[in-house]
């Protein structure tokens, strides 16, 4: 059963996963941490650092990724699992086959009329919030930790998200030597 | 050589060396595709690019599959899609096999310790720039704020929010916004 609502749910995402692989992201993280409680937002998160770090498109690497862990964490076998990842990476790839023909065969002029720009500028702003959304859904404990668990590990986390918000964003440093370094400090302050 | 399996190589090895995501593969692929075989134009690219963004799936994939399908229709964008997929496909799962065996170890969740607070941060970042991209104004910024609290706070599902997003700009688009003219209108 869940190899069907792994297939349902990676089409869906496949079907709305607008705003590139963020964008997807606040879509995935939504089904298969919130909704169906496949994965916990610590899980997503390392998925996320994962798909960010190896070569490919990142709305691929963490389909991969979450369907072989979401089965795995059913309590399946591994070659099942590995079936998982297949099913959701094929179910995520199946719209966007079958959009790109429909557009390639017939509605490549249609791409440039007002009601289709209409369309996407009524997506835009939504997408930004979408991101917001995902952004404070994993403002977790498991991502965190809480002041009252461990301090320490707490304000090292605010401090770690406020310095790669930072050095990303202001700095432009490469989000992969980011998350390298963040590693290096987790590594050295919360051993 | 077999077209198939020729344009499944490009794109299999396009996969392999692109970290970053699908922008990241864009510079490849024109070099590849555009450069070297011709297989489509310059202008056809950036159309397809333009297409592709807007359009919902993984960017990487749809730019894959719409320069499969002009070379061979179905089995070329099957084709063409696959190469791309398939390198992250096996890396990462490689990855998922082995990672379960290392996340206990305590240096590597001492790591990822640091590492969770970071990703967080990149998924914020995003945010902002295309914040900014949307061009947002004292008219249109109401529409993330409230999407996202209706996702955070109600639970609402996101693909509800893109349609109705979607519904919404077609609406406004046709009965009330004139972009050539920027007056009011109503009708086409």
């Amino acid at each position: 059963m869940i190899f069907f609502w792994l297939f349902v749910t990676f089409f869906e995402i496949g079907v709305f996963g607008f705003g590139g692989g963020y964008g997807m992201l606040s879509l995935i993280q939504n089904e298969t941490v919130e909704h169906w409680h496949w994965l916990s937002s610590s899980e997503f998160t390392d998925i996320v650092a994962i798909s960010q770090m190896t070569p490919g498109p990142i709305g691929i690497n963490s389909a991969t990724y979450c369907g072989y862990t979401a089965v795995k964490n059913a309590g399946f076998s591994m070659p099942m699992a590995v079936l998982g990842s297949a099913t959701a990476t094929f179910a995520l790839v199946l719209p966007s086959l079958i959009l790109m023909i429909i557009i390639s065969k017939m509605f490549m002029r249609y791409m440039h009329t007002r009601s289709v720009t209409s369309v996407f500028q009524g997506l835009r702003p939504a997408v930004v919030g979408l991101l917001a959304a995902a952004t404070l859904l994993l403002c977790t404990r498991e991502n965190f930790s809480t002041p009252t668990e461990n301090l320490w590990q707490f304000c090292i986390s605010c401090l770690l998200f406020a310095a790669s918000f930072y050095g990303v964003k202001v700095v432009k440093i490469n989000p992969i030597r980011m998350i390298i370094y963040s590693a290096i400090a987790g590594l050295v302050l919360l051993y | 050589m077999n077209i198939y399996w020729e344009s499944f190589k490009i794109f299999f090895k396009i996969g392999i060396f692109t970290l970053g995501g699908g922008y990241a593969m864009i510079p490849l692929i024109e070099e590849e595709v555009v450069n070297k075989k011709r297989w489509v134009s310059k202008d056809e690219m950036l159309d397809l690019i333009a297409i592709a963004q807007s359009c919902p799936g993984v960017f990487a994939i749809n730019i894959a599959i719409f320069i499969g399908y002009k070379l061979k229709k179905e089995r070329g964008a099957i084709a063409t899609a696959a190469g791309t997929a398939l390198p992250s496909f096996l890396i990462i799962l490689a990855i998922a096999m082995f990672f379960s065996q290392f996340k206990d170890n305590p240096i590597v969740a001492a790591m990822f310790r640091g590492i969770r607070p970071a990703v967080v941060a990149l998924i914020a970042v995003p945010t902002f720039n295309l914040g900014k991209r949307a061009e947002l104004n004292k008219w249109t910024i109401w529409i993330p704020i409230v999407s996202a609290l209706l996702i955070w706070l109600l639970g609402v599902s996101p693909i509800w929010i893109i349609i109705a997003a979607g519904i919404g700009g077609y609406l406004y688009g046709r009965f009330v916004y004139d972009e050539n003219n920027g007056k009011e209108v109503t009708g086409v």
